[in-house]
């Protein structure tokens, strides 16, 4: 069983949504994100987005952009970010890690080499932002022998029918865009949470993760508890990039801070 | 759409791409996030269904004669041509229209078309602020709303037109990420869009991003070529030995190539700014110095690094100093049909001056780079010989820039 599955399957039994905490890798630099995302898992992440630093993040909103600048500066590459995974695998196997992330970079790096070595690295998932259904195709023949669940984006904006066509083949969860916009800006109310579900819920049995304006730990749980999973993303770098000193390197306060918020996240969405 | 050009056979055309995907060969496509791509699904509907009404078209010929200032002429350029002393060169005066280039041809069609989606904000990005001051002329025109995005550095160095935009009641937002370019502007106009998309239309200033835009803006933009294609025959009884337009997205030359597509034995020419030099790493020649990856929406040639990441182009015009370019460009690049050249910032600087002391027309420092082409290509040639090269804009906005350049203080 994917470890995705396996995953949602335990919190299902548990009667809890999950927390989907996100990283940009390289941010501010290597071992930082290493060791940020070491020790997520015991701060309450169920699963994690590793995000990968691309110089034209267009869905991103400002503080994801400066994270994958950032990122860049400390030298991001994909490679360097399946590296990266692959040192957190060797001290967890069951913690799904989720790679988001633009097409180029990906597209660039070979989509077939990509798709083995992501594998072997310990990726789970693929979220690619531009690779909408429309041209996935190129894809996921190779996702999909590797084991790799691509995940299928789903917008305020995707209308019913469209719902339908698009789940028919999702695998692993299906991530809702819960606001016309980019990330980190605002935030869907509940009640159009709560219609959103439902009309996701009829075109799809996997579970629902919802991301995008997920700011506040009563966010994540009222969204964790509508949907199957909350995922936060620039609020926990927000605070993270505060800690840094002046040239943008992270300091003492860095990592706490993080998992600090990742605890107040986690803590709500069990609560 | 209604064609003039003697096409032998439909299916072996060059004019009927993209396919119904939007693929032109391996590039082009649709790689945008999903919260866009129902609104993609749309724009193509809407558009064809625009492409086909008479009504719209009508609409659209009606601005484009009484608003836009179309046709515009094809100058033999006889002063330039002698001195050259080779073939003779016609310019296509794409300057002459209203707002000063090729952009209100296409802004023209696609605002018609916002307005017929019932859209009542705009957003574009814009480089020189060629494309910007045409949006933002439609839109004080139609009473719509507008937005412009436009690079820091590029707002620094194209004031005159950052101000022509403030004054058609457009707001500029002046976007700081990465170079403060044309690239960046446009991330950050798609950034808008997605956060607007009940009420917004994007209008894309050139023939790249998601499908439809490439293809759309060629049609509103190949006007020039029907035109400029019958214009030549009408002044010289044949058709031209060689179409000359620059490229920085690709707008003003897909619209002056499309119309010749199919005419083998007219060489086309796509003039790509090399900056400081090819090789110098301070270039915004895609296609010479770039690989096929996927940026803004399509797939294409782009100036890219090692590792996938965009790199920052350079140009002297801004208006070419973007690290892609229109799909079907690439496409006619793989199989051959356009040859892709290059001029440099300093050809372009000489060509400005070449142009508006024989001829007495000031050329964007975008066309400047058609016209060093021409000054290259045209003494190689006979005297019976014929070269349009496409005079896509004036340059009275780029007289700071020069100015600068040739160490003059204004």
């Amino acid at each position: 069983m994917s470890r995705i599955k396996a995953c949602f399957d335990r919190l299902k039994a548990e009667g809890r949504g999950a927390l989907l905490p996100y990283l940009e890798a390289f941010d501010p630099d290597y071992e930082t994100s290493l060791a940020l995302l070491r020790q997520m898992p015991e701060a309450g992440a169920d699963l994690i987005e590793v995000g990968v630093p691309f110089s034209d993040p267009s869905a991103d909103g400002p503080t994801i952009q400066l994270a994958a600048q950032r990122g860049l500066k400390a030298g991001a590459t994909l490679k360097g970010v399946l590296e990266l995974i692959h040192q957190f695998r060797q001290g967890d196997d069951h913690t799904p890690i989720i790679l988001m992330g633009y097409y180029n970079p990906i597209n660039h790096y070979g989509v077939e080499r990509f798709c083995k070595d992501a594998h072997q690295a310990g990726v789970d998932g693929l979220i690619i932002v531009d690779l909408p259904p429309e041209e996935v195709e190129e894809l996921a023949p190779y996702a999909k022998a590797e084991g790799l669940d691509i995940i299928t984006l789903t917008a305020p904006t995707t209308p019913d029918e469209r719902l339908k066509t698009i789940l028919k083949d999702a695998s692993g969860f299906v991530y809702y865009v819960s606001i016309t916009g980019i990330t980190g800006t605002r935030s869907a109310t509940e009640e159009q949470l709560r219609a959103a579900m439902t009309r996701l819920r009829g075109a799809t049995d996997l579970p629902i993760v919802a991301g995008f304006g997920i700011t506040t730990p009563e966010q994540a749980r009222t969204a964790s508890r509508i949907s199957n999973g909350a995922v936060v993303a620039s609020a926990i770098i927000k605070e993270m990039a505060a800690t840094y000193d002046e040239q943008g390197r992270a300091t003492a306060a860095s990592l706490p801070t993080a998992l600090e918020k990742i605890r107040s996240l986690a803590k709500a969405v069990r609560g | 759409m209604p064609t003039n050009t003697p096409i032998t056979s439909q299916l072996n055309s060059l004019r009927t791409g993209p396919d119904e995907r939007g693929h032109f060969g391996i590039h082009g496509g649709r790689f945008v996030a999903e919260t866009l791509m129902p609104l993609m699904l749309e724009l193509e509907k809407a558009y064809a269904h625009a492409k086909t009404d008479p009504a719209f078209q009508n609409e659209l010929d009606y601005y484009l004669r009484h608003y836009v200032g179309r046709p515009s002429p094809l100058w033999h350029a006889k002063r330039l041509s002698e001195t050259l002393g080779g073939a003779q060169i016609y310019l296509k005066r794409e300057e002459l229209n209203h707002t000063g280039s090729h952009k209100l041809n296409n802004v023209m069609g696609q605002i018609l078309l916002a307005r017929r989606m019932g859209k009542t904000r705009i957003v574009a990005e814009t480089g020189a602020g060629q494309h910007g001051v045409a949006t933002a002329t439609v839109c004080a025109l139609f009473g719509l709303e507008c937005e412009i995005y436009m690079g820091a550095t590029d707002v620094e160095r194209q004031k005159p037109n950052v101000f022509r935009m403030h004054l058609l009641g457009a707001k500029v937002h002046p976007v700081t990420a990465g170079a403060g370019t044309l690239k960046d502007a446009m991330n950050e106009a798609m950034r808008d869009w997605v956060a607007n998309v009940a009420n917004t239309y994007f209008l894309v200033g050139t023939v790249a991003g998601p499908h439809p835009y490439p293809a759309m803006v060629r049609d509103f933009q190949s006007v020039i070529g029907t035109e400029a294609r019958e214009q030549i025959q009408e002044q010289t009884g044949r058709l031209p030995d060689a179409v000359i337009a620059a490229i920085g997205g690709g707008s003003n030359a897909m619209g002056i190539f499309h119309p010749f597509l199919d005419d083998a034995e007219v060489p086309l020419y796509g003039v790509e700014a090399a900056g400081l030099g090819l090789d110098s790493g301070k270039t915004a020649a895609s296609i010479a110095r770039g690989t096929p990856g996927v940026l803004h929406g399509n797939r294409t040639y782009l100036l890219q690094d090692d590792h996938g990441q965009i790199t920052e182009a350079h140009s002297i015009s801004a208006g070419l100093d973007y690290p892609g370019i229109g799909p079907e460009h690439s496409w006619l690049h793989d199989i051959g049909r356009v040859n892709y050249v290059s001029a440099t910032d300093q050809q372009a600087l000489e060509a400005f001056q070449t142009l508006t002391k024989l001829e007495g027309i000031i050329p964007a420092l975008e066309s400047a780079h058609a016209v060093a082409h021409a000054i290259v290509m045209a003494p190689k040639m006979e005297k019976s010989q014929t070269i349009i090269v496409n005079l896509s804009g004036r340059g009275d906005k780029d007289v700071p820039t020069v100015a600068a350049h040739l160490g003059v203080k204004l």
